[in-house]
């Protein structure tokens, strides 16, 4: 089976027109004075997903996760939850919980003081909330520091100890605004596979907000892509990144290349592309281009092979000066000026040690790719 | 940092402080004197001390204070921090602006201003002056000190405590009580101490809404001192000195150590 | 986990509750305004409507000593009437009498004598403090609050001693051979600068330093770096950034003594003349309520500004801290 970026996936009730959305968004826009943080939003989310909200700061993602919460209400649409419209139930009354990204543990309480609060308020009975707490203290591994208080721990605890916290009553949903984001770099890549591990087991339905795009591609299922308080894609992180639908997508994930021009030829699949200068680009999967149409092609940086010398049979070749270039260890990305003074930004993957033919500034080069190696964007 | 902290920064500071001290060390170095001319040293006597005690209407006075303090500041305390939460936590609602400057009016308000309309008021209603009048006009303007201090703290609060607590499933009444409360009370405490103190210091309020069975300890202090100074009031100073400086001082030590403590915790978990 | 531990309440139930719980949330969250604000209205507001009603009436040899009194049985004819009885003639007496006008200018004077010269001695002291060594600040801080907490009446009682011609300072003149005949200070106005400076003087400190610690030294230093000479650099950059401090300190100083008591009754004698000692005698000696509240009257009119810098500087600040 054929798939965008080499990933099968058996979980994809996404694709299954009779799968019921769990948590849906209809035509929600929320203002704030003058201010539209969130605008005529619709979404749909199913259960037991990991869905990530990715954009930059002040696209509307961290209200739209406050409004699930029950923090803010929208000024118009609703949102359902099970079936059940959410309007006008306060945040404690919500089955949904979540974690903060202070994390928001209360000073004056122990750890356990902490993780059973939310039970305490529900109510259940002394020693089911002991045993409900030993479990979560074991889930998290921070069973020795149970009776700490939260200043005595290190901030990764802390984001363990938020965690526990907001799962502890098992919530249908659980929203995680920015859950890695005061974690350093290492530590933040571990509890990546935590978080992803513990959704597994517990079976809940995860909804993260998060600014970085190489976080929402690890953890979730499927990533919706925010701009001004409107959806601009919502597909799986392969898709986002093989086959974004705009410009913006494209060049919000990764590193990418925009090739700008018109639509000269245009069969059932294939188009050819001319760029301002005439240089053609022939591609396939040209989408909805119409000929004559004005368009994008985008092309990321790994899909183009740099060589010294015109390589033989490539659907499309180009020739430039190796303008600049970064060795990284790993790889070595180029910036190819082309003839047109375009630069193009190409890496390739550095599998052996030593070169045969290592490229150097101003020589002359070769870019070439393959028709369906990148995706023509009409928006 | 210390390069800059140079000798004119530490005369100023030095001789500043001599300002503010050596009057109150003075009083209190001669609270001791043998003799009764207060100005003349005779010799350590703490008779001036035992007079004091014999003193049943002084005795009676500072009792009547005490009360006052303890319930004014009792009262201040829970009606300031609720004009501190209505200032911080509701930023638009009618009358917001006539209501922050009925808070902030009488932290500067001529005291005699504010003794004479209250006066006149309590008059108005019928209401006799004694006990209850000081004590209403106390919790009135010291509620006010209370509810600057609490606003402060209020202010760096962390809302996303309380939506953490309403999102687990407290009522906001709860919320406020198992969080809110919990994580301010140092500064409620303080904004207290605060209104206990200008409640005991205050004189002129006190004159004005005071009646008959009701003098306060500075009322009392006041009528002496115009007949002149004696050693005996120096005593009574010293005393009243000595409880607030020794209320501060522990207070602020604890504090410090509290944040000593959490300082060392807080290196500790981050480097293991 | 997709059956989920939580109760799954009747639909109905469910929505009849957190109609009710947002109605007691959105109450009991509005008594927190509601308490506060009646009880200020009741007990600062209304009284200085009657002040200012008071100020209006006649004196009369009865108890309360004005007429005419509230008579609510009255309904709103007799309220009607009471107003028609209303007259200026209480001001018209204030202006005709020069000890008033004389007792208003020379609080005025005071006050901004005694505000200046706080200002002069606290802004080394607070700079003193701002520069401190950080360990050292918090120690400073408390020492300069704690007379705050002490009596205000002690620390102006203690000045008795030290002032009279027999008292401690004129002992030391003497005895370092300064001078051979005591100093008069109490009961002139010196004394009244020096109790003012003293008891003011934290309240004149603690917005300084405020505003001064927030300053980052470096800007001194990048001044210094571009040719700017210390004393020219203190003038344009230290004294500008501390101006809301400045601003801050000089109100809370002088606002309040401008109506000062104690002060003036205990230091400055029977000869002087301030408008707060002027308020309190009409009232207590001359028990002639309605003149003590039309002194009361003026005195705030006068303050009403400076009141109203001392909120807007407020507000700014909280807004600044936010």
């Amino acid at each position: 089976m054929k798939s965008l970026g080499s990933i099968r996936r058996s979980f994809s009730p996404w694709t299954d027109p009779a799968a019921k959305p769990y948590i849906v968004f209809e035509n929600v826009t929320k203002k704030f004075g003058d201010f539209t943080a969130v605008n005529n939003l619709s979404l749909t989310i199913y259960e037991r997903e990991f869905f990530a909200l990715l954009g930059a700061s002040g696209c509307g993602k961290s209200t739209l996760l406050r409004m699930l919460a029950g923090f803010d209400e929208p000024t118009s649409g609703r949102i359902l939850l099970d079936g059940q419209d959410m309007r006008g139930i306060p945040p404690y009354r919500r089955p949904v919980n979540m974690m903060f990204q202070s994390y928001a543990l209360f000073p004056h309480m122990s750890v356990e003081q902490n993780i059973a609060f939310g039970l305490k308020q529900e109510g259940m009975p002394k020693a089911d909330i002991d045993k409900r707490v030993a479990d979560m203290l074991k889930l998290v591994k921070l069973e020795q520091f149970a009776k700490r208080k939260p200043h005595q721990l290190s901030g990764g605890q802390r984001q363990r100890v938020a965690l526990a916290r907001s799962v502890a009553k098992r919530p249908k949903v659980l929203l995680l605004d920015e859950p890695l984001g005061a974690l350093d770099k290492k530590l933040r890549e571990e509890t990546q596979f935590e978080l992803m591990d513990l959704q597994q087991n517990l079976g809940l339905t995860f909804v993260v907000v998060t600014h970085d795009q190489e976080e929402a591609m690890t953890m979730a299922d499927r990533i919706a892509i925010l701009d001004k308080g409107q959806v601009m894609q919502v597909a799986t992180p392969a898709e986002v990144y093989e086959a974004p639908v705009s410009r913006f997508v494209a060049g919000f994930v990764g590193n990418v290349n925009m090739l700008e021009g018109t639509v000269a030829e245009r069969s059932e699949k294939t188009a050819t592309i001319k760029g301002a200068s005439g240089a053609e680009i022939r591609v396939e999967n040209a989408g909805d281009a119409t000929a004559g149409s004005t368009v994008a092609f985008a092309i990321r940086p790994e899909k183009i092979k740099v060589s010294s010398k015109k390589p033989d049979g490539a659907a499309n070749v180009m020739e430039g000066e190796i303008y600049d270039l970064a060795y990284l260890g790993d790889m070595t990305v180029y910036h190819v000026r082309l003839a047109d003074g375009q630069v193009v930004k190409a890496s390739a993957l550095n599998s052996s040690r030593i070169t045969e033919d290592p490229l150097s500034w101003n020589d002359k080069a070769w870019i070439s790719f393959a028709p369906d190696a990148g995706v023509v964007l009409t928006r | 940092m210390n390069a800059t902290w140079s000798r004119f920064n530490i005369a100023s500071i030095v001789l500043g402080f001599a300002f503010l001290y050596l009057p109150i060390v003075l009083l209190i170095i001669f609270s001791f004197n043998e003799s009764k001319l207060v100005t003349v040293w005779a010799g350590f006597s703490t008779k001036w001390y035992g007079e004091l005690f014999r003193n049943q209407s002084l005795m009676d006075a500072a009792w009547v204070t005490a009360r006052v303090g303890v319930l004014s500041a009792t009262f201040a305390t829970i009606l300031g921090t609720m004009a501190a939460l209505a200032l911080t936590r509701y930023t638009r609602f009618r009358g917001r602006v006539l209501f922050s400057g009925m808070v902030f009016a009488p932290l500067v308000m001529p005291e005699v201003i504010t003794g004479l309309s209250l006066l006149l008021l309590f008059v108005a209603i019928g209401l006799d002056r004694g006990f209850l009048t000081v004590t209403l006009a106390h919790i009135t303007f010291s509620m006010c000190f209370v509810a600057v201090v609490v606003q402060s703290r209020l202010m760096t609060f962390d809302r996303s405590l309380e939506e953490a607590a309403m999102d687990l499933g407290a009522t906001p009444v709860k919320t406020f009580f198992q969080i809110t409360l919990p994580v301010i009370l140092p500064a409620v405490i303080s904004g207290w101490m605060l209104a206990f103190t200008l409640s005991l210091d205050d004189l002129v309020i006190a004159s004005f809404t005071s009646g008959p069975g009701a003098t306060t300890l500075p009322m009392k202090i006041y009528s002496q001192v115009r007949l002149g100074v004696t050693p005996e009031i120096n005593a009574a100073c010293t005393i009243l000195i000595a409880i607030v400086a020794t209320g501060v001082i522990i207070a602020s030590l604890v504090n410090k150590r509290r944040e000593v403590q959490r300082l060392r915790d807080e290196q500790a978990a981050n480097r293991g | 986990m997709a059956e989920t531990t939580l109760a799954t309440t009747p639909s109905a139930s469910q929505e009849a509750v957190p109609q009710q719980g947002t109605w007691l949330a959105a109450l009991t969250g509005r008594l927190v305004i509601i308490i506060p604000y009646a009880w200020l209205l009741i007990l600062f507001l209304v009284p200085f409507l009657i002040v200012f009603k008071i100020s209006l009436s006649q004196t009369a040899i009865a108890m309360p000593p004005y007429s005419p009194t509230f008579d609510l049985a009255g309904g709103i004819s007799g309220l009607w009437e009471s107003f028609r009885e209303f007259s200026f003639d209480n001001y018209l007496w204030l202006t005709e009498d020069p000890l008033y006008f004389n007792a208003y200018v020379s609080s005025v004077v005071i006050a901004a004598i005694s505000t200046f010269f706080a200002l002069l001695i606290g802004f080394p002291i607070a700079y003193g403090m701002a520069r401190a060594p950080a360990t050292v600040r918090p120690l400073l801080l408390m020492l300069v609050i704690l007379p705050f907490w002490t009596s205000f009446l002690i620390r102006v009682y203690a000045w008795i001693g030290i002032l009279k011609p027999e008292g401690l300072l004129n002992q030391f003149l003497i005895w370092t051979g300064l001078i051979d005949q005591p100093l008069i200070i109490l009961n002139t106005h010196s004394a009244i600068f020096i109790g003012i400076v003293y008891s003011y003087l934290p309240f004149m400190v603690l917005p300084l330093y405020s505003a001064l610690e927030k300053m980052d030294y470096s800007l001194i230093e990048a001044a210094q770096d571009l040719g700017c000479p210390p004393i020219s650099a203190f003038w344009k950059i230290t004294f500008p950034l501390a101006m809301p401090g400045i601003v801050a300190g000089c109100l809370l100083v002088f606002i309040p003594a401008t109506g000062e008591f104690v002060i003036p009754d205990l230091l400055g004698g029977s000869q002087t003349l301030m408008i707060g000692k002027t308020l309190w005698n009409e009232f207590f000696s001359n028990r002639d309520w309605p003149v003590s509240s039309a002194v009361a009257v003026i005195l705030l009119l006068m303050l009403v500004v400076p009141m109203m810098f001392f909120q807007q500087a407020q507000a700014k600040a909280q807004e600044q801290g936010r």
